[in-house]
């Protein structure tokens, strides 16, 4: 019974174009449909409507990953005349002047320590706050206190960031002032906060299932042993759960690494080389949202900005392989 | 492209052929053909051109008003193509530019439609009421960084500015910055409302803004007058002294068409001009002619 509907597979994959077969995404869905054993002996009674159906699901897994390579493509051609005319070295200035009378530069350095002081300050504020609320959801809290702060979190995560930055910009900004006697409040860290709110949600319901689902036998073993309560969720079920929370801290950090218009609103967008937390900073992702909408089509500055969207990409993607290489360690572990 | 550039109207209308164009006479026995006229230039003016485009049509059906941005350099290149009927520009032409439509047979007619004045802001409780043109310059590029340099309090000035896409960022450059470059440390801020916002919160701050959205937000910012020169009495920004020119940083925004006899534009012209058009003009921010 296992073995005809495996064959099926195979026949109906030899009708498939073959930039669709290529793709690493359409074996795991094959290997997917052979692990459900019912799937299999349905399709067989049905063949027509088996291959129309792994047709659409691998039509559907191979359309991201075209996209994703569409994207690349897109953004390289867009880029590519920067190369030779003002030339790639530009991009390592200091200095980003898109609109000048005297001279127009295209340093992509203080944006890109823009959105690394960023994320890093944002970083250091939401994962303490989200993996610590994690554990106390996940371990410590009453059952009633969970069902009311978890729908809380969940609208936290709610909020539309445009909503986030003129609240960041009205309240959070004049705060930040105060607090720290600063001129004004418009700083990396106005920002890194707002992202800090942003990050936090996602962080915490991930790293909560992540806690939640180390086996029981962990936790009554411990406390057999003579562990306190304490002891066990700092010793015995967090380190378990480790890899579960360092995803949820690489999926924070990328929405704070994309995130544009909250620190649009609240960073001051002043391009400087600063790493004080009380500086203004231009992030990548607010250059791109300001100055795009304006920019003369095939200009130098609009393929400079399409050169900030391939670095923001690059980020991006070093992050992502970074997070499942951690992953991966710590699942072998 | 230029998002204000793609920004065109176009409203092709249902002849109903219930009036004609004013002083367009000659033309009363053949009332079904539309007039298209062209608009191009400056990109500051876009949104004004559409404004008194869209309340011309509905008025004269028969006429067909398109307009596009690109900058009033475009503009003007345009006109001594003949490419566009009216060139909308935010600077006056220069000898050049003027030399060239005469050799190429256009006799160019100048209207001015509307002003445009920028007023500097700071914070209510900022002891500073007056500033020269070249302190803001200074200011804005870096040279100055204290308020104590322009005798006000021992405090950083912070400055704020608008993006780069912004026509009044380009203007400022121009024209009070004399084309230098603004200091790395200027902030940038995505809007003219969180500009008014963050200098109505910061003590120490400085920005600047289009005259009708200064006026607008009443007592939440202080608008600071301004000295030609060192030696010149400082003037307040408003209506009245933008429109007589003692106001420094103001521009006029001209319309430039080259056929005079043209019927159908002269007439359009009117309208921009007369009453119901500077009506718009101020409903749009900018400060009438008259």
């Amino acid at each position: 019974m296992g073995l005809e509907p495996d064959a099926k597979v195979e026949e109906a994959g030899g009708e498939h174009p073959p930039a669709l077969r290529a793709t690493p995404f359409e074996g795991g869905l094959v290997g997917a449909l052979r692990a459900i054993p019912f799937a299999g002996g349905y399709f067989r009674i049905a063949g027509a409507s088996e291959r129309g159906a792994r047709l659409f699901f691998a039509a559907c897994a191979s359309t991201s990953m075209l996209i994703v390579l569409l994207i690349f493509l897109f953004l390289f051609k867009e880029a590519v005349p920067f190369v030779s005319k003002p030339g790639l070295s530009d991009l390592a200035g200091t200095r980003w002047v898109p609109v000048s009378f005297q001279h127009e530069l295209f340093g992509i350095l203080p944006l890109v320590l823009g959105s690394l002081l960023v994320t890093l300050l944002a970083s250091v504020l939401a994962i303490p706050f989200g993996v610590g609320a994690a554990i106390y959801i996940a371990e410590l809290a009453r059952p009633a206190e969970r069902e009311f702060l978890k729908p809380c979190i969940e609208m936290l995560a709610a909020i539309p960031s445009v909503v986030l930055g003129f609240f960041g910009l009205v309240v959070l900004a004049p705060l930040v002032k105060a607090v720290f006697h600063l001129s004004t409040g418009l700083t990396a860290l106005s920002g890194a906060i707002l992202l800090a709110l942003m990050a936090a949600p996602t962080i915490i319901s991930i790293a909560e299932d992540a806690i939640r689902s180390v086996p029981r036998s962990y936790r009554e073993a411990s406390l057999a042993m003579g562990a306190t309560h304490m002891q066990t969720v700092w010793k015995v079920t967090t380190p378990a759960a480790l890899s579960g929370i360092v995803a949820a801290v690489m999926l924070g950090m990328g929405r704070v690494v994309g995130e544009t218009m909250a620190v649009l609103m609240v960073t001051g967008n002043a391009a400087m080389m600063t790493l004080s937390p009380f500086d203004s900073v231009r992030t990548m992702t607010a250059t791109i949202a300001a100055e795009m909408g304006e920019v003369t089509f095939g200009s130098t500055h609009y393929q400079a900005l399409f050169w900030v969207g391939i670095t923001l990409l690059f980020a991006t993607f070093i992050l992502n392989m970074v997070a499942q290489r951690v992953l991966r360690k710590y699942q072998r572990s | 492209m230029n998002i204000l550039c793609v920004l065109r109207t176009t409203v092709f209308s249902v002849v109903l052929s219930v009036a004609l164009l004013s002083g367009c006479g000659s033309s009363a026995n053949a009332p079904k053909t539309t007039t298209a006229i062209a608009i191009k230039g400056s990109d500051t003016m876009v949104h004004i051109d559409t404004a008194w485009s869209e309340a011309y049509m509905l008025s004269h059906p028969d006429v067909d008003i398109s307009v596009t941005g690109g900058g009033s350099g475009t503009g003007i290149s345009a006109l001594l193509g003949k490419s566009t009927d009216i060139c909308a520009s935010s600077r006056d032409m220069s000898a050049e530019e003027k030399k060239k439509a005469a050799d190429q047979g256009i006799t160019l007619q100048e209207t001015i439609v509307a002003r445009d004045g920028i007023a500097l802001v700071v914070h209510p409780s900022n002891p500073i009421s007056e500033l020269d043109m070249e302190q803001v310059q200074k200011i804005f590029t870096g040279a100055i960084t204290q308020w104590e340099q322009v005798n006000g309090p021992a405090k950083p000035i912070v400055t704020l500015s608008r993006e780069t896409s912004s026509g009044t960022y380009v203007f400022f450059q121009e024209h009070v910055l004399k084309k230098q470059d603004f200091a790395a440390s200027v902030r940038l801020m995505p809007a003219t409302a969180t500009i008014i916002q963050s200098v109505s919160e910061d003590e120490t701050a400085i920005g600047y803004v289009g005259l009708g959205y200064a006026i607008e937000a009443g007592a939440k910012v202080k608008l600071l007058s301004i000295k030609k020169d060192g030696a010149s009495p400082p003037v307040s920004p408003s209506e009245d002294t933008v429109r007589t020119g003692s106001y420094s940083i103001a521009r006029p925004l001209y319309f430039y068409t080259g056929a005079t006899n043209n019927a159908p534009i002269a007439a359009f012209l009117a309208f921009c001009t007369g009453p119901d058009g500077q009506k718009i003009v101020k409903e749009a921010g900018y400060v009438p002619v008259n």
